[in-house]
């Protein structure tokens, strides 16, 4: 038995997947709107980056379904109790690696900690030594000696599971594609192996297979080894790198939910009615930008702090707490970093307005909100949509800076940034704790990169001067 | 045969790689002697810009490449210099101006740093010598108080000046081949008299020889020695000017002369080429203007036509001039061109439609912190005109004039600062809100540009409809749908037309889609606000039969905005001139344009550049250029640029002196 938990940035997520799904329909109606994302598609680095970005978005959904477990049944107990500890999809899916907890650091592919202990074995003599994991390469029997072997043979059944993978994707796409051109399988199967095609299906397969291939290996290995080590409590690395993708991606994502309506009314408005309006809209983003960011965010952060420690009751679950400041977090972020689209709108609004189209529309007595909604709008859809995806990298590096600067999320959550937090002391360790920054930066590296590049193609493909 | 400057071989030019290449130009070839003049025309898009800057060897890039041919200047192979090599020749033996001064100038270097510059690679001059050097060129381009020009930035100069500026760096160089790219395009004709004099002047000082690039049939007339005339990337035909204005040879030459409007033509519709130019990212088999040609015939559609050379001067690329084929008799195609102008007898014909009084409109200047208003921007000052119904009303002007405000404040898109605007017996001024909404769909408007003037995220349906649903017109959704495809056939479009959007269509049917937005509300009057000066001649004729034909048929009222005197003279039934916000002279077309009695009038009618060249009056030149409407002389608006001022020009502005019936104008000399 389970107990489904709807957390606020769970529902917000959700949301937002589904406005995305909303528009994707809307687009598919409209001509203006298709082309440029059909241009996106056709290049290869944009496809490559938007494969990567589907596994980080699949992984954090995933990751975005909270339950908790029900208790085992205690005798006379009428009621189900549930676990205090909300888990997700993505836990009851990575398994053991949540639980698998050895005493404190051990390196990658460790099968002794990373430090001397004292113990005392069966005859009594007290010893210094490394001893050995409770879960890493517990299964060993000589681990000098088979760590290598044994890592090799569970990575190459993971290469041969992803060759095999691969195959039958290759098989499902030149099947599928084969209808769609109307050609035999053998034939498509070729211009597939050739990258003959306008979208760049070989392009998506080869990403896909590689992606699917880190998957298999995590799942061949990590369960009996910590692929990126434990940290100082023994947790494992990769477990904590995973959970953090779905902070990454709330803050990047949620944060544009909220800044948008702000940005795009107050912009548009701004531009389109002048006079005291504008100057009401001026003032206001010109006195907000002028506040230093991290400072309001410092202070408001802290509020929050202190109206959560005095209202326990509240809460439920430690998880909604934490999950409460991860979203105050996006709404302070939020109302921080509108204030730049705003200002982008509102300029382009000025010159929008004194467009021959606009005056055309007045001069037929078209209605104000008319105007804004039918002419303004579509036709600042471009910008809005080029400044999300590119702010989109920027919050996930911006909450990674205010964790490690002690405003950012909850010290329970798992982020990138409260990693490279802890990290800062690790580093100063002799010998030195690498391996729980490298996890960190490269899981977000790769999700940053993708996304800039992805950003890139879609400014392209949106930009009338580069279309070819 | 003088020697030969510049010979250009089959040059072939490339944009982008693939199937859609786009070949701008496709085997150009033609020769330039020293100190003449060619002129390359042309209609947009037809290669004339391309080929220009693949002599200069500056193609777009990377997408750019000339795949083929050669271009030699005196005898040196250009295409075969290195990069380095090629430097020295850009400026310093073939210099380019470019169509628009307000974007080739560094708008924050001074003019004499960025001569200098100039001078500084192609002679070595520097320091004062320089200094000494760019004052005498400035003056060489007569700019006025050249040594203190010399220190002043682009924004301080007017738009003729800056492209005094322009020639003045291309002279730097002192170059042998002077590449003048639609050098008077952006510039109102008063002015393009003054650097068209200019040029030639120069040329005949420095014996320079020009590659004249235009559009322009008057500007070719008064300046080139010989024309050669550009279609699809082609030279279709080339002649010594007199020969080529006499008689010209290709079908295409011989409709762009008819389609150009003037006063002989009033009782006719104009000559139009149908269609628009092909697309050149194809590859041709057939004659590339067959499409569009009345006599075409088989040949013409199969085979793609020889250079068929009849001197060395003159040549023609059409089967027509094939001796070795028989020509069948497709003249009967011609008589269009005098198919009688449809008059329609609208009811109530004659009486006022629209009648403004005194109107004003002003825009604040505003200083300092608390945004006092420190002075005006008279745009329009006191503007009086009438147009009866199934009339039409040519507001004629140079830029900044104030006609296009003056058009906006009618329309009450712009609220008029004072005065009346009366509007069939109602007064526009003074309605607010609702009420002012509702009387919208009376009179309407269509834009200059005609790719600005359409939401391009809306599809041409809903574009059209746009006013109806706004009005309330035209019932249900589906009636409306069939009034839209009556329309679209209404100017000259396919009903299929209704689901596409404006990217899809050329710039002429472009502005017929604006103007069946405008007739979807049923006005009575519309302004257009000079809606073919960015169409090509054979496209405006199309536009300016639809209009005629329009208002022959719906007896609409015209507000015709405009500069170009030739359309004036083929649509308008009077004429009002405008001078810095103010009326000098009102009339009838044959008042004005043939009697013409303001000094200004005067002026502006003789710097149109003249298709004939014997017939071409004494350009009265004017000095400087139009003030500041926000600060305008004294007295007489028009007395520091006036010829013939006398004292009381500077002392008072003139009052309005009626000449003969309906013809009046404001000037001091006709007082008496």
């Amino acid at each position: 038995m389970i107990k489904p938990v709807l957390l606020w940035t769970d529902a917000l997520v959700f949301l937002l997947v589904f406005i995305v799904v909303a528009f994707g329909f809307y687009a598919r109606r409209y001509e203006h709107l298709r082309a440029p994302w059909r241009e996106v598609v056709r290049g290869r680095i944009a496809v490559a980056s938007l494969v990567v970005l589907t596994f980080y978005t699949v992984t954090g959904l995933l990751d975005s379904l909270h339950y908790r477990k029900a208790l085992p049944m205690q005798d006379g107990q009428v009621e189900v109790q549930y676990a205090g500890d909300v888990v997700s999809v993505l836990d009851g899916l990575l398994g053991g690696i949540a639980t698998q907890a050895e005493k404190t650091y051990s390196a990658p592919f460790a099968t002794t900690l990373f430090t001397r202990e004292t113990v005392v074995d069966e005859n009594g003599v007290q010893q210094r030594i490394f001893p050995r994991l409770k879960y890493g390469g517990a299964h060993l029997k000589d681990p000098l000696r088979e760590r290598a072997a044994d890592i090799a043979g569970r990575s190459l059944m993971a290469f041969v599971q992803a060759l095999l993978f691969m195959l039958a994707l290759f098989v499902l796409l030149a099947l599928l594609l084969g209808r769609h051109w109307n050609s035999t399988v053998l034939t498509t199967a070729k211009r597939l192996w050739h990258g003959e095609s306008g979208v760049p299906w070989r392009t998506f397969m080869i990403t896909v297979s590689l992606l699917v291939f880190l998957v298999l290996l995590i799942a061949n290995l990590a369960p009996v080894w910590h692929v990126f080590g434990t940290d100082k409590v023994g947790k494992d690395v990769l477990y904590e790198t995973i959970k953090s993708i779905r902070t990454g991606l709330v803050i990047g994502t949620l944060t544009t939910l909220i800044m948008l309506p702000f940005a795009v009314l107050l912009g548009m408005m701004a531009g389109y009615f002048r006079g005291w309006v504008d100057d009401v809209i001026q003032y206001l983003y010109t006195t907000l930008n002028s506040i230093p960011g991290v400072l309001l965010i410092a202070a408001s952060v802290l509020m929050m702090q202190v109206y959560m420690d005095t209202h326990p009751e509240l809460f439920e679950t430690m998880a909604e707490r934490a999950d409460l400041r991860l979203l105050f977090l996006c709404l302070i972020l939020g109302i921080t970093s509108w204030t730049g689209l705003c200002r982008l709108l509102r300029g382009e609004t000025l010159k929008l307005r004194e467009l021959d189209y606009v005056q055309a529309a007045n001069a037929f007595g078209v209605s104000r909100s008319v105007i804004m909604v039918r002419h303004l709008l579509p036709n600042l859809m471009h910008i809005v949509l080029i400044s999300v995806v590119i702010d989109f990298s920027g919050l996930v590096l911006a909450e990674a800076v205010l964790s490690y600067v002690g405003v950012g999320v909850d010290p329970t959550t798992l982020s990138w940034g409260n990693m490279i937090n802890s990290a800062r002391l690790e580093m100063a360790r002799e010998p030195m704790v690498w391996w729980s920054l490298l996890a960190a930066f490269s899981f977000m590296f790769t999700l940053v990169l993708a996304a800039n590049l992805f950003s890139d193609a879609v400014r392209d493909a949106f930009d009338p001067r580069m279309r070819r | 045969m003088t020697h030969t400057l510049l010979e250009v071989k089959d040059l072939k030019v490339r944009l982008g790689t693939g199937d859609h290449a786009v070949r701008p130009v496709d085997g150009v070839s033609f020769r330039i002697a020293r100190g003449e003049t060619f002129a390359l025309l042309g209609e947009s898009g037809c290669g004339k810009s391309m080929t220009a800057l693949s002599l200069l060897r500056l193609l777009p890039q990377p997408a750019g490449e000339i795949t083929s041919g050669s271009v030699k200047l005196d005898g040196e192979e250009l295409l075969a210099l290195p990069e380095s090599g090629m430097r020295n020749v850009r400026g310093g033996r073939i210099a380019m101006i470019f169509q628009e001064p307000q974007t080739s100038l560094n708008p924050v270097m001074t003019v004499g740093a960025q001569i200098s510059e100039s001078l500084a690679l192609h002679k070595g001059l520097d320091g004062d010598a320089a200094r000494q050097e760019v004052i005498s060129l400035l003056d060489a381009v007569g700019i006025p108080d050249a040594a203190r020009r010399h220190n002043e930035y682009p924004h301080q100069l007017s738009g003729g000046m800056k492209q005094r500026v322009m020639i003045a760096m291309a002279l730097a160089g002192d170059p042998d081949l002077l590449i003048a790219d639609e050098p008077t395009t952006a510039l109102d004709v008063t002015i393009q008299a003054q650097v068209l004099e200019l040029i030639a002047k120069l040329q005949r000082e420095r014996g320079m020889a020009v590659l004249l690039i235009t559009h322009d049939l008057g500007v070719v007339s008064g300046m080139a020695d010989r024309v050669a005339v550009m279609y699809a990337g082609q030279i279709i035909e080339q002649a010594p000017r007199d020969a080529f204005y006499t008689a010209p040879q290709h079908p295409y030459s011989q409709r762009l002369f008819a389609a150009l409007p003037d006063s002989s033509k009033r009782e006719q519709r104009l000559t139009v080429i149908p269609g628009t130019v092909p697309p050149l990212n194809q590859v041709f088999h057939a004659c590339r203007f067959a499409e569009r040609c009345d006599r075409a015939w088989d040949v013409c559609r199969q085979t793609a036509p020889d250079w068929f050379a009849q001197d060395d001067m003159h040549g023609v690329r059409c089967h027509l001039a094939d001796p070795t084929l028989s020509v069948p008799d497709t003249s009967k195609n011609v008589p269009d061109s005098t198919e009688q102008k449809t008059t329609a007898a609208n009811e109530g014909a004659g009486t006022e439609l629209l009648d403004v009084r005194d109107l004003q409109v002003y825009f604040p200047i505003q200083k300092g912190l608390f945004r006092r208003t420190v002075g005006y921007v008279r745009a329009v000052d006191g503007v009086s005109l009438s147009i009866p119904r199934g009339e039409t009303l040519a507001l004629v002007g140079e830029s900044g004039c104030g006609k296009t405000t003056a058009g906006k404040g009618v329309l009450q898109l712009l609220k008029p600062t004072a005065g009346s605007v009366c509007f069939e017996g109602t007064e526009l001024v003074d309605l607010r809100g609702e009420a002012l909404r509702k009387r919208r769909s009376e009179f309407q408007i269509i834009f200059q540009d005609p790719f600005s003037s359409m939401n391009p995220r809306m599809n041409v349906g809903d574009i059209i409809e746009e006013g109806m649903v706004a009005q309330g017109i035209g019932g249900d959704a589906g009636k409306r749908r069939q009034r839209v495809d009556r329309l679209l056939d209404q100017v000259g479009l396919r009903p299929g037309h209704r689901s596409r959007y404006p990217h899809q269509f050329s710039g002429g049917q472009r502005q017929r889609i604006c103007i069946a937005r405008a007739l979807a509300v049923n006005p009575k009057l519309i302004i257009c606000d000079e809606p073919t000066s960015a169409l090509d001649v054979s496209v405006q004729a199309q536009i300016l039969n639809l209009l005629k034909d329009l208002q022959g048929e719906l007896g609409l009222s015209y507000l015709f905005i405009t500069h170009n005197l030739s359309v004036v003279s083929y649509l308008a039934d009077r004429v009002a001139v405008m001078y810095l916000g103010r009326i000098v002279e009102e009339g009838s077309v044959s008042d004005v344009l043939d009697n013409a009695q303001h000094p200004y009038t005067q002026a502006l009618l003789s710097a149109v550049p003249a298709l004939d060249r014997d017939a071409q009056r004494e350009i009265i030149r004017l000095e400087g250029d139009l003030p500041s409407p926000a600060n305008p002389p004294a007295g007489c608006h028009f007395h520091p640029r006036c010829p013939r001022a006398v004292e009381v020009c500077r002392e008072a502005y003139p009052p309005s002196v009626q000449l003969s019936e309906g013809h009046s104008a404001r000037c001091h000399l006709l007082g008496e």
